[in-house]
Order: C-alpha cells, then structure tokens, then sequence
C-alpha cells in the first residue's frame, strides 16, 4: 500500500496569504480572518498528493509541510 | 521640488527614482544583485536595498531590527509621523490592528464583491469599445480599483478624481516635496473626518462603520486617530496598486500576442497567469527604518538608514525562480512575494486577485485582439508603486 499524506500549516508562519486554499481547495480551509488550517485531521486523499505538494510549493512563508506515514 | 542629481553608479548610489529606474528598472536590479545582497546610497539620508529574495526575506521577518513607522523612503524624514494602522505598525500594537481589518478582505469575503467588479468592468468598456483604441491606464485599469474600494468603504463613486490626486501627491510627488505630502493628508484626513461625523448621526454597513463600531483588546473603541489613519491606508494602498497591477498585465498582453491566445484557448489557466504576472511586475515597494544594528545576508546594516524593501527585486531572483526574467505564463511553482512576506502581508491580496482576475477576464471577453498603439507611448509611475500611468493600446488584430 503507498504511504498516505498529511498536510499541515504552521499557524505561526501563516500570514493569510490563502494560496493553499485557493490551489487544493479539498485540503485547505481559512478561518475568519483568512489565515489557514487543514481540512479535518490533514490527511490527503488518494488522487489529492499533486495538490498537496503544489500548495507546499506556492506558500510564500514556508508554513505548510507534507508528511509521510 | 528637489530634482536629484543623475546616477553614475547604481551599486554605490542607487536611486529608485532616476527615470531610468521608472522606465525599465529589471537590469539595474540584476547589476545591484550581482554586485552585492544589500547595496546602500547616501542620497534619501542613507538608505539600503536588500537586492536578493533571501534578503528581502530576512528583513521582512525581522521586527526586531527593522521598524515599519515610516513605509516610504523619502527625501526627509519629518519627525511628525502619521500613522495608518497597521501598515506604520509593529509589534505588538500590529496584531490587533491588522485583525480589525482582515475578516472584511478574506477570500469568501471579496467573492460577494465580484459581481460589481465584473460590472464595473463591463460599464467602462462600453465606454471606449467603438472608439476602436484607448488609453487604458486613464480609461480601465485606474478606475476599477477605486470603484471598488469606493463601494466598500461606503463612499461615492464621483469622488474619484479627488483620491486619485491625492495619491499622486502622496505617492510620487511627496517623495521629493514634504509640503505636498502633508497638504494632500491634511486634505483626505478632513474628507474622512466628514464622512465619519456623518455615520455617528446615521449608521451605515460599510467599511466605515465597521472601523468606528471595532473594540480594541479592552473593549473600547478606536480613537479617531487610528480610524482615520486606517482609512487612508485603505483608499491609499488599495488604489494605486491594483491599478498598476492590471495595468502591468494589459501591458504584457498587448505586447506579447501568444499569452494572448493562450489565456483565450485556456480560460482556466487565468489564475495562475495572474500570479506570474504579479511576481513578474510586482507593483509595491515597501520600506522599513532601520533601529538596531544587524547583518543581513552577511551585510552589517546600521540605523539611521532607511531600507527600500523591494518585492518587485526578489521576484526577478534566478535563485528562487527559474527563467525569473521571462514570463511563464504557466509557472506552477511561484512563492513570489509582491504582496509582502511576514506579520505585514497586504491585508487587500485577496481583492487585488479578484480585481485583477476579473479586469482581466473582461477585457478577454470584449477585447481578444489588441496591441501597443504606435502612435502613443506607455510611461510608468515614479517611486513606491509602479505600473503604467499612459497605456494607449489599439484594438482588434494588426494589418
């Protein structure tokens, strides 16, 4: 079986930039002030890792990390 | 107005208002860069530009070293600041500040805007479409922004012509002549005293009113210094930058025809191009006021000096972009920063995109086919925000 994902967001970095959710809408949600969180317990779902690591890639403050398991 | 003395060496003596600069500033920057991470000139009473995104980076994290009470590198530094909450912030009286401001500008929040975007998009058209050619600076791009925020803000459309002066005056010629810097606050403070003054007899629901009902950590209200400063930052930042923003775009479209076809085969492909064209022609450069001091890229920085922050300089870094001086219409991976990194990303971002989008998105609709009109000629803003200020532009395909 191929190892699962998980995406998180530091909130400590996060400054709303909102491109995580705007590039993997299915994994990505923002809070009222527009500052990111992932969706339900993070996990990627089969089909979702491309979004996942493009999301990664466009963060302007580093602030997302995707984990094996 | 001080007229600066011509550039003979930008490493040691850059300035970022020389003509040369405004007219085509990317192979001065990639000269400063090769030379050095920070370079730093006496002229603005000493004053550093980090050249590289890294650079850039460090000091945009660094609030410690670095203060945001004054934003725009100037001739003078007068003593006599005025604030707009939270741009001139930093920790901790920033966080509160930008929060009152944030829920207002999410992404869900600027969606409800689109509608009227897109048709005050479409009502400008209408205005210049038979004539077959416009100046679309003059025409389009400036007035989609200002409308926009018009509306948010609760204020009238006519009065237009009055911020766009102002910001001028503010902007560009404040750079240079402290008197029409202040004259042109003094003024757009005393525009909003009146419109506030009014709300207190008859409530609204627009961005106004949400400032004068926000409570601070202690339930009280803001004083009216900081409800007033807040929104001059508004209409000043919201403005001028997204107009030169799509103003950039329509630009390269103009110029470059297989972008062109591409987005008009592709529609989909539209918000990705938009990003490449905001890191590509990133319109704001900040500043910070150095206050302690520091290395930066292996560079000691010392107070005193202001620091021009330039994002637009960091998105042409062929360290962290590939090919970072063309424009890959469909680049996936772009962490550009024209809208800031760290505590003061642009609280606008999410409008800014719509705007953009959609202003662009409009114009493909009704205009596929257009080109740089030869018998005019493009010129671009001085300074803080640059964009093109004349765009004159044909429509329909070349003979």
């Amino acid at each position: 079986m191929p190892a699962r994902l998980r995406v998180h967001v530091d909130p400590e970095k996060c400054q709303g930039h909102a491109r995580c959710q705007a590039l993997a809408p299915e994994l990505f949600e923002l809070d009222e002030f527009g500052n990111a969180h992932s969706a339900g317990d993070g996990a990627v779902a089969e089909g979702l890792e491309d979004k996942a690591f493009l999301a990664k890639a466009n963060c302007p403050e580093i602030a997302i990390d995707v984990t094996e398991e | 107005m001080s007229d600066h003395a011509p550039v003979t060496d930008w490493i040691s003596d850059f300035d970022h208002t020389d003509p040369r600069w405004t007219e085509n500033p990317y192979p001065i920057w990639d000269q400063l860069r090769a030379a050095s991470p920070v370079v730093h000139t006496k002229r603005f009473l000493g004053c550093y530009m980090p050249t590289t995104y890294q650079a850039v980076r460090e000091i945009a994290h660094d609030t410690e070293h670095f203060s945001s009470r004054r934003v725009i590198v100037r001739d003078v530094r007068p003593e006599t600041l005025q604030p707009s909450p939270p741009i001139t912030s930093d920790p901790p009286e920033h966080k509160p500040a930008k929060q009152l401001l944030l829920p207002p500008f999410t992404p869900a929040a600027v969606k409800k805007l689109e509608p009227r975007v897109r048709a005050i998009c479409d009502e400008l058209i209408d205005g210049f479409i038979a004539d077959g050619k416009c100046d679309a600076a003059a025409r389009y791009t400036k007035h989609i922004p200002v409308r926009a925020i018009a509306h948010m803000l609760g204020i009238p459309d006519e009065d237009s012509d009055l911020f766009i002066r102002w910001i001028h005056e503010i902007l560009e010629l404040g750079i240079k002549d402290d008197g029409i810097l202040m004259g042109a606050v003094q003024e757009m403070t005393g525009y909003f005293i009146g419109h506030i003054e009014s709300r207190k007899q008859r409530p609204t629901d627009d961005l106004i009113s949400t400032l004068m009902n926000a409570r601070d950590n202690n339930g009280q209200p803001l004083s009216d210094a900081h409800v007033l400063g807040s929104l001059r930052l508004l209409l000043i930042a919201g403005i001028d930058t997204t107009w030169s923003a799509i103003g950039a775009s329509l630009w390269h479209l103009a110029r470059t025809p297989s972008d062109r076809a591409r987005l008009l085969a592709e529609p989909a492909l539209l918000p990705t191009a938009v990003e490449e064209l905001l890191r590509a022609y990133s319109p704001v450069t900040m500043a910070r006021e150095v206050m302690k001091q520091t290395v930066i890229s292996g560079c000691p920085v010392k107070p005193g000096n202001m620091v021009l922050l330039s994002f637009p300089a960091a998105n042409r870094d062929p360290a962290v972009f590939p090919d970072a001086d063309k424009v890959v219409i469909d680049r996936q991976e772009n962490r550009h920063a024209a809208f800031g990194l760290g505590i003061h990303r642009c609280v606008g971002s999410n409008l800014a995109r719509m705007e953009m989008t959609v202003a662009i998105e409009q114009w493909l609709k009704r205009i596929p086919e257009f080109r740089l009109d030869p018998a005019g000629r493009v010129t671009w803003s001085e300074g803080t925000v640059r964009g093109p200020r004349q765009l004159p532009l044909l429509f329909g395909k070349a003979n």
